[in-house]
């Protein structure tokens, strides 16, 4: 951990340990919640549905909207008070490891660092169809207001598309001397995500000689936090990652002067 | 559906717009009629009467076209050599046939002569057979929607099930129908695009949609016609005639009577990386069965949107809808066929953002005033917030009945957060009811002034649409294609996945199938 700038920005009002979620008084606990029954609509049904909140720690709990779907379902809308307390000192998240970079900064570290553009190749891989997630990371367009790697002068981008086979990930990656393989997964069905990431680590460490493996990311709205040394990838990035938090991770991991690469063997 | 224009837009100008498109489209159709396709003569058996997978499934239709390719090749069309081994009595009937070929016990040539005239009228019977199935097919339907009628109002309204199992799709899809859903779409499991052959039978299996198979398709189409008769109005039936075996998925629509067919002359080239020229041989063949079939297709455009911003990349839509249109009739379909796509997906946070969608969305009603367009809702900025989302596709909807769109995709508030509960569904549906009930006759008293924001927005895209096709045809439509000027993605003629099963035509080359569609003969 070498800065930890950003863990200490302005000084912030002291949150209290223990929270419960607002609603428009401080410890209401209030939340609401929609879902649906197998049920006909009647009296019985409002009745399990209340029955579910309670257990669900909301009471009290109010249905508020009940309406058939059909003949052999209902659809309910609850609100009521959680009796559930959130302990912060029990949550555990992964803080970024790495500085945020300008892609100014990156590209003046990559020149120094390495001497030569460093190769990034990206794909959506197996039936994974959808190109969201690594376009916006990789095409020049970008996402949330930053430009994509495309744009920065010293990254060379190979975006292989969708539905890239892991061999032949492999086989461009080491056709084009990639640094890094940056792999995409929004289809998540029968967990289709960890398979296909699973899969791809798993030719890579084959394909490639201990310790020459260039460095696994995947990224995708449903992996979990602290999932990545499972599925054998350096990184995991998660829901609107940016490509400059992509970027800057990038030099962190393999542009030295920086902490030597942690590698997943 | 046309009544008078909203928007003005220079006569002469659309016409250039629609002369650059034939200019950019001839080559490749030149191109598309001097190739034939793996998948083309596999339909073309299919239509022979060829179905059915081996025990690995297979199917028979891959193993006969792969023997006749790697004894004699496929220049000549698969058929002759097929009919010419029926007749010299190698076995009695197709089926025989492909699993004598599966064994490696078939010897295929190319006759000569009195056999060859003869052989090639065998091959016309056959396949001439399954194309009077389609037509049937067309008759039939022409029949249950005057007596069921059409949908009471348009747009229709469109909507989408996948389980990735039949026998959920079907009551899902029946339940949906009843809701009010005009339009019914099974959306293909995700990785079928990319199969190099057909899947057989009732599947119960697949990742984030389920397979098209024929069986599939007969049982959907089977469960839709009884809602039919339950709900009073002709519920129809959409898959998708994309990806690697795009001519038989067309054809198994024609023979299983599916109304519309999502079919788009780029789309598996810019998001699928399916080789180009495959593409647009499939593609034609196709586009021809869907002409036969009476099938409405549905064009793709909604998806450059969401990969390049719906702003810049506006024209992009014009022009692509323009060169679908087009191949479209080239292929032989007409206007009320052609289901061309466009979305809203500007950024809601772009001031203004609503008059530009209406803006774009007038310009396609203006463009093809004939065409019942397909209306895609917002995917790329629903971000999660399933309240924000629900508002967004309610703008949606509005705009889609304000500017007289043909078909409209019920959007999903809990797009790309999960598959839809059964009450997202519920929801979305008195979304677009309300917003059809509450301003379905707004159309009436919408009149954008001529020199106002919309209607300049209008002919700026057209303007904008008209320079880059001017340009494409210049530098010629595949170079287009392999420099990115769709969706931002470069794709070379001489790469992409299917390519190896692209063949060129010998001067012989004979499918009857390809000259029953042409020429329109039953026989």
């Amino acid at each position: 951990m070498t800065n930890r700038k950003h863990l200490r920005e302005t000084p912030r009002k002291v949150t209290p340990q223990i929270v419960r979620p607002y609603g428009d008084t401080t410890g209401d606990g209030m939340v609401q919640m929609s879902f649906t029954l197998p049920l006909p609509h009647d009296k019985r049904a409002e009745g399990a549905a209340l029955q579910l909140a309670k257990k669900m720690g909301m009471d009290p709990a109010l249905v508020v909207h009940a309406k058939p779907i059909g003949p052999d379902f209902t659809f309910f809308v609850v609100y009521g008070s959680s009796n559930h307390l959130v302990d912060l000192s029990q949550v555990h998240v992964q803080e970024r490891e790495f500085p945020l970079l300008t892609p100014k900064e990156v590209n003046v570290a990559v020149k120094r660092g390495l001497r030569r553009p460093l190769v990034v190749v990206g794909a959506c891989i197996g039936t994974d169809a959808h190109t969201v997630g690594i376009d916006a990371i990789l095409n020049i367009k970008g996402f949330a207001g930053e430009k994509g790697l495309e744009y920065y002068s010293e990254i060379t981008v190979v975006n292989l598309g969708a539905q890239v086979l892991v061999p032949e990930l492999v086989a461009k990656a080491r056709a084009a001397h990639a640094d890094a393989v940056l792999v995409s997964q929004v289809v998540t069905q029968k967990d289709a995500h960890i398979h296909n990431v699973s899969q791809m680590t798993a030719a890579f460490r084959e394909a490639y000689p201990a310790g020459k493996v260039p460095l696994l990311v995947a990224g995708g709205p449903r992996f979990e936090d602290g999932s990545a040394e499972r599925l054998g990838v350096d990184r995991i990035f998660g829901r609107g990652t940016t490509p400059g938090e992509v970027a800057s991770y990038l030099v962190h991991a393999i542009v030295p002067p920086a902490t030597p690469r942690k590698k997943a063997s | 559906m046309s009544t008078t224009p909203l928007i003005y837009l220079d006569a002469s100008q659309v016409r250039q717009a629609r002369s650059l498109a034939r200019r950019a489209g001839a080559p490749v159709v030149k191109l598309a009629k001097a190739h034939t396709t793996v998948s083309v003569e596999r339909a073309t058996l299919r239509l022979a009467g060829l179905t059915g997978a081996d025990h690995e499934g297979q199917p028979w239709v891959n193993h006969l076209v792969d023997a006749v390719r790697g004894q004699v090749g496929l220049e000549h069309g698969v058929t002759t050599p097929v009919f010419d081994a029926l007749r010299a009595g190698a076995a009695p009937d197709l089926l025989t046939l492909a699993q004598q070929s599966a064994a490696g016990s078939v010897t295929f040539r190319l006759p000569e002569g009195r056999d060859l005239k003869a052989t090639q009228r065998a091959a016309r019977t056959a396949v001439a057979r399954g194309i009077r199935t389609i037509d049937a097919q067309r008759a039939v339907r022409d029949r249950l929607i005057r007596r069921h009628g059409d949908p009471k109002q348009t747009p229709w309204i469109y909507l989408i099930v996948a389980t990735g199992d039949i026998d959920e799709d079907i009551p899902q899809a029946q339940a949906a129908a009843r809701e009010g859903a005009d339009v019914i779409a099974v959306i293909r499991s995700t990785g079928q695009s990319l199969l190099d052959f057909v899947p057989e039978g009732a599947t119960h299996e697949g990742f984030a949609g389920t397979y098209a198979t024929q069986e599939n398709f007969r049982l959907m189409r089977a469960a839709l016609d009884e809602t039919s008769r339950e709900v009073g109005r002709y519920v129809r039936l959409t898959n998708y005639a994309s990806g690697l075996c795009m001519p038989e998925i067309a054809t198994l629509a024609g023979l299983e009577r599916l109304d519309m067919m999502l079919n788009d002359s780029m789309y598996g080239i810019l998001f699928r990386d399916i080789n180009p020229i495959r593409t647009f041989v499939d593609q034609r063949f196709s586009r021809q069965i869907h002409a036969r079939a009476g099938i409405i297709i549905n064009t793709g455009e909604d998806n450059y949107l969401t990969t390049a911003d719906a702003v810049d990349a506006a024209h992009t839509v014009t022009v692509s809808q323009l060169l679908n249109e087009y191949f479209a009739k080239e292929a032989g379909l007409e206007d009320w066929q052609l289901g061309l796509g466009h979305a809203f997906e500007i950024n809601p946070e772009v001031p203004e953002s609503f008059r530009l969608e209406l803006a774009h969305a007038l310009l396609a009603r203006t463009l093809f005033p004939d065409a019942p367009l397909k209306w895609m809702p917002p995917t790329k900025h629903m971000t999660g917030d399933v309240f924000r989302g629900y508002l967004l596709d309610g703008f949606f909807n509005l705009a889609g009945t304000m500017t007289g769109q043909g078909i409209l995709l019920v959007g999903m508030m809990t797009e790309a957060v999960v598959t839809p509960f059964l009450s997202d569904r519920d929801l979305a549906l008195q979304n677009v009811r309300y917003v059809l009930d509450a301003a379905g006759g707004l159309r009436e008293d919408f009149h954008p002034p001529r020199d106002g924001f919309i209607q300049t927005r209008s002919r700026h895209v057209l303007g904008e649409a008209v320079d880059l096709l001017d340009r494409i045809a210049t530098d010629g439509l595949l170079d287009a294609i392999a420099d990115g000027t769709f969706g931002l993605m470069k794709r070379p003629a001489d790469h992409g996945k299917g390519l190896d099963g692209v063949i060129v035509r010998a001067p012989d080359y004979d499918n009857p199938a390809v000259t029953l569609l042409e020429t329109g003969a039953t026989r």
